[in-house]
């Protein structure tokens, strides 16, 4: 029962940290809870989807279909939180000025929202097929009961969820004038890894050289295995032995974004008149 | 017209470095009970390697290993392939995400 704990909480804790800094850097936007329940819905309908054809994805492209299909997963929900980070920059201040528009916010806050409920579902997907497959495993095994799997799959899902809410709840306490460079950082920075994961898949894959296997050797002083290492892997894509090809998509990614934000910022304007 | 006729080509310049770095060497390891077959296998350091995983279990196994920084899901009965490497001489561990109790082993590049 612990070991399926152990796994599923594991497996939740990357879903549900991303879920956290999303939530967060969207609770300002209207009709947000709507579109976080509806990616969490189709990421879990999705995920049940991929672990059915898990063998068929992985006999595509020569055995190599499952670093395809995670490599284009991330790459999808990179590009959504970077144009989310860059439609910000451009509509954020706005947004939280004319509050009084209502009927013009909801849709725009929609607009935004839908790329964000993107990235949840994608990453649920990605998160909650390996747990199925796994938890599917356990119970045709037939080493452990169909209730200690369930009870210990349970635990595990509870507890990571109550660390993404932990994560969120942590983020409603910065103090408003920082809360928007906070969460777009936070956006920046999950985008930047999940390209940099992106980049690994497609080094396993044989797609990509790996420049250098690793670039270099961290884990003397945080390893990927630790808490805190895999906490950092989520969110900000800490690797303690990355390959060089990862560091170049995850820099790449970062200053994309970055000019993507700043070409696109609205200069100060005179206040309309309605 | 012209660009069209001329795509095949491109397309097979861009294969050919593909396939030049694809040349690899192959090394077998077998899953079976939930443990790796052989445990510890030594490869050549300094050269990419194609790693072929058989996983003769019925239940889906993850290969996974921090030092390689590699993770892929082998469904049960599936082989899988698994590009490491050019690697520095060393000891590389790695492990089966789902029986993560026995299914432990080693890459040994020399």
């Amino acid at each position: 029962m612990l070991g399926s704990a152990i796994i599923v909480f594991r497996e939740t804790l990357e879903a549900a940290l991303i879920i956290g800094i999303i939530a967060a850097a969207t609770q300002a936007l209207p009709g947000r809870n709507r579109w976080l329940a509806a990616g969490i819905a189709a990421g879990i309908a999705g995920s049940l989807v991929v672990a059915s054809l898990t063998e068929w994805i992985a006999e595509l492209a020569e055995g190599t279909g499952q670093e395809l299909f995670n490599a284009g997963i991330l790459g999808l929900a990179a590009v959504m939180l970077a144009w989310h980070n860059i439609w910000m920059a451009r509509h954020g201040m706005q947004l939280a000025r004319d509050a009084r528009q209502l009927g013009k916010d909801v849709a725009e806050g929609g607009r935004a929202m839908s790329a964000l409920a993107v990235v949840i579902a994608l990453a649920i997907l990605r998160e909650g097929a390996e747990t199925s497959l796994f938890l599917y495993g356990l119970l045709t095994g037939g080493e452990e009961t169909f209730a200690t799997v369930i009870s210990g799959g349970a635990i595990g899902l509870a507890t990571g969820a109550a660390a993404g809410y932990a994560l969120y709840a942590g983020f409603l306490r910065i103090p408003a004038r920082w809360f928007f460079a906070a969460t777009s950082g936070l956006i920046l920075l999950l985008a930047a890894a999940m390209a940099s994961q992106m980049a690994r898949f497609l080094v396993q894959a044989d797609l990509l050289p790996s420049l250098a296997s690793p670039l270099w050797d961290s884990s003397w002083l945080l390893a990927n295995t630790s808490a805190l290492g895999r906490f950092l892997h989520t969110l900000i894509g800490y690797e303690a032995m990355p390959s060089g090809i990862q560091v170049v998509f995850y820099a790449a990614t970062l200053i994309l974004i970055l000019i993507g934000m700043r070409l696109c910022r609205l200069q100060p304007q005179i206040p309309r008149t309605a | 017209m012209k660009t069209l006729a001329r795509l095949p080509l491109a397309l097979l310049a861009l294969a050919l470095p593909l396939s030049l770095w694809a040349a690899d060497t192959e090394f077998a390891l077998v899953i079976r009970n939930h443990r790796f077959e052989p445990a510890e296998l030594r490869v050549p350091a300094g050269q990419k390697i194609k790693l072929v995983v058989h996983n003769q279990d019925s239940t889906p196994e993850e290969f996974e290993s921090h030092e390689l920084n590699r993770e892929k899901v082998i469904p049960g009965g599936a082989k899988a392939n698994i590009y490491v490497g050019p690697l520095a001489p060393g000891r590389y561990p790695f492990f089966g995400e789902f029986n993560e109790k026995t299914a432990r082993g080693a890459l040994i590049a020399e």
